[in-house]
């Protein structure tokens, strides 16, 4: 289990930082049709700045609780994105043909764009919940299965 | 050769120099935390790497996780694994091998003499399929990058079984390493 730093330099440091690479996190993530970045990317610098809480303010700490709750997403992404693999069939298409997602409206390139986008938000969900859950099994022993059960 | 052309290319120099300085002192110190912040400063200048490429995606993927998760974690498993000794004893390398790797090596890089020049229009790669996905996918997605029209649209399936990889990593290190409060 890791316990807080004691260092106020790295406590106001981690205050300040952890939302600016949040948000960083969703630009990337959301720019990636437009620049470098997408949802791996993304997902990963979302699940980072968690990681950055949980080493500077402790397992214990209320800022951590984000990065504990998240764990119970495990494969929400998967499902995020099988879902909309999932919902283009009901629209009469193949598996992630995008082109056939049954939303009125829209021509068939903002539909594909759409579903990159959907695609992208799963991808960053299942790697932040990994990459948060792999630091989570290194680090703590029992508090782990005590804060899934509890 | 102009100026421009000149500092650019020794800051190439400088870069593979870094590289392969890194790289080997990752290998060759003793120390195993020393060797992580190593391993991870590799990534670092990989990355540049990639992005002196062009590869901009591909650089911004290994600084993130290369030098930032990556050392992370070794540095979580190191403190889980090691915390008294975490110094390296290691063997000296068998003959065989100091004979055969740098065979094999000069062997690599006859065969890459083949390979075509970095950049050529002709080559296989880039007149396969490329070109398409360059004039069509704006047209298809209404997605300016065409790396991530390619990953998330044409490559769909490939991009979630990767997924798929990395949800199952994330599960097998939860059995793996969690213990039961019991």
């Amino acid at each position: 289990m890791i316990r807080p730093h004691d260092s106020i330099i790295v406590q106001s440091l981690g205050r300040f930082l952890i939302p600016v690479i949040q948000i960083f996190g969703l630009y990337v993530l959301f720019f990636g049709q437009y620049g470098p970045g997408g949802g791996f990317v993304g997902g990963v610098i979302l699940g980072t700045s968690m990681i950055l809480s949980v080493l500077i303010f402790g397992h214990d700490a209320s800022r951590s609780q984000i990065a504990k709750k998240i764990l119970h997403g495990d494969g929400v992404g998967m499902l995020i994105y099988a879902g909309v693999g999932g919902l283009c069939m009901i629209g009469g298409g193949e598996f992630l043909n995008y082109a056939e997602l049954d939303i009125p409206g829209l021509e068939t390139a903002a539909r594909r764009s759409l579903g990159i986008v959907l695609t992208q938000i799963g991808v960053a969900v299942d790697v932040a919940v990994t990459a948060v859950s792999i630091v989570f099994s290194l680090s703590a022993e029992e508090i782990i299965e005590d804060s899934l059960n509890g | 050769m102009e100026k421009g052309s000149l500092m650019t290319f020794s800051f190439e120099i400088l870069l593979l120099i870094l590289l392969l300085v890194t790289a080997a002192g990752a290998i060759l110190v003793k120390d195993l935390m020393s060797a992580i912040l190593l391993l991870g400063s590799y990534s670092f200048f990989l990355s540049l790497v990639w992005a002196w490429f062009g590869a901009v995606d591909v650089a911004f993927v290994e600084a993130v996780v290369g030098s930032g998760l990556a050392t992370v974690l070794f540095l979580l498993t190191l403190f889980g694994t090691a915390p008294k000794d975490s110094r390296l004893r290691r063997p000296p390398p068998p003959m065989a091998a100091l004979v055969a790797l740098p065979l094999l090596g000069i062997l690599l890089l006859y065969a890459a003499n083949d390979l075509p020049q970095f950049g050529d229009p002709n080559s296989p790669a880039n007149v396969h399929i490329s070109p398409t996905y360059l004039e069509q996918s704006y047209r298809d997605t209404h997605t300016p990058n065409v790396v991530t029209a390619v990953l998330m649209d044409y490559r769909s399936l490939d991009t979630m079984v990767e997924t798929v990889v990395i949800f199952t990593a994330g599960i097998a290190c939860a059995l793996l390493l969690r213990r039961h409060a019991s």
